[in-house]
């Protein structure tokens, strides 16, 4: 299970931010991509093993699921799509490689104590 | 009353430790023009005997070498190393993949620019190795075709990370009515353009073509400097 190491990580990163700004944290705000090959309930639960005994214990990892999203040079538009096992575009057919969004796995923001 | 918390911006890749340092690794191999690739399969898909016939093949013309990650013993290792090229182990004891820093430690002691083709074997899993970067050149994820052609719609995330699908125990082929149509439907659907190219390490079917691959790639590394 690499959620676990990637949990460690996002405590790392995390704590890494808020002591250069000098601030506790009380959350943290991920943005995860579908195709970032992270199981949610996993890194949930990687992510309270991974932060105990570290100052981020107790605090809460909020998830934000980035759905995959190509260009489609036919429909010449970004599509976002349903799953992740095809880069068909739903709308004319199309293949595309181009992948816009949903690699994503990334510390966007830090909820921190007042 | 309710109070807002105060929410602070931060923009932060969570591998970006990884990612830095696969980044100088990359260009220590740019330096030193070592090809780098990093196989990627489940147990089983044949990757150890396909890179022992590689390693074997190879050596005669080239410099070769291998790190071969696995979780405890070091069977994979000692296999690979009666080929003759040099071999180390890196054992990752519980963990699934191999990250750059294990790489770079493992590097240690060896002089790259002896060394024009490096294999990096990582551990058996399709799933965990996807997120790590390595600094090689080249991934490639390794099927049998015993595992079957619905394979790849399980691991949709390393195969678009893979830049080579290799279909192993092409031998076994006919006998387990292996769907090739199929296969590279499901390959492409996920890695539109993927290359894909066919072996069987225990029967030397497709193996001039895969090291055609390989040295042509080196070829192509060593005329960039
Ligand atoms: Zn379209």
């Amino acid at each position: 299970m690499h959620e676990l190491s990637i949990a460690t990580h996002i405590v790392a990163v995390a704590q890494e931010e808020a002591t250069a700004r000098g601030v506790e944290v009380e959350a943290v705000h991920l943005r995860l991509g579908a195709l970032s090959g992270v199981v949610v309930d996993s890194l949930l639960f990687g992510f309270e093993i991974a932060s105990q005994g570290t100052p981020l214990e107790g605090t809460r990892l909020l998830i934000e699921e980035v759905p995959l999203t190509i260009y489609c040079p036919t429909c010449e538009a970004e599509v976002e799509l349903a799953g992740i096992q095809s880069l068909r575009c739903p709308r004319c057919g199309e293949l595309s490689g181009e992948i816009r969004r949903g690699k994503e796995l990334e510390i966007v923001a830090l909820e921190v104590k007042d | 009353m309710t109070k807002t918390p105060r929410i602070l911006e931060v923009r932060a890749n969570v591998l970006k430790d990884n990612d830095l340092l696969a980044r100088s690794l990359r260009e220590r191999f740019a330096q030193s023009r070592t090809l780098v690739l990093n196989l990627v399969s489940s147990p089983g898909s044949g990757k150890t005997t396909l890179l022992r016939q590689t390693l074997l093949e190879l050596s005669p013309r080239y410099r070769v070498a291998a790190l071969v990650g696995d979780l405890a013993t070091d069977n994979d290792a000692r296999r690979l190393a009666e080929s003759g090229a040099p071999v180390r182990q890196i054992e990752t004891k519980t963990l699934c993949h191999l990250e750059a820093r294990m790489i770079e430690e493992h590097l240690e002691g060896w002089d790259l620019r002896q060394i024009d083709l490096l294999f990096i074997e990582n551990v058996g899993n399709l799933v965990c190795p996807s997120s790590w970067d390595l600094g090689e050149d080249l991934r490639v994820a390794l099927f049998s075709t015993t595992e079957g052609e619905d394979k790849p719609l399980k691991y949709p995330t390393l195969i678009n990370t893979a830049d080579i699908a290799l279909i192993t125990k092409i031998d076994l082929a006919e006998a387990v009515e292996f769907d090739h149509e199929a296969m590279y439907r499901n390959l492409r659907e996920i890695r539109p353009g993927i290359e894909i190219l066919e072996v069987s390490g225990k029967r030397g079917t497709g193996m001039a073509a895969w090291l055609e691959r390989l040295e042509g790639a080196l070829k192509a590394k060593r005329s960039q400097h």
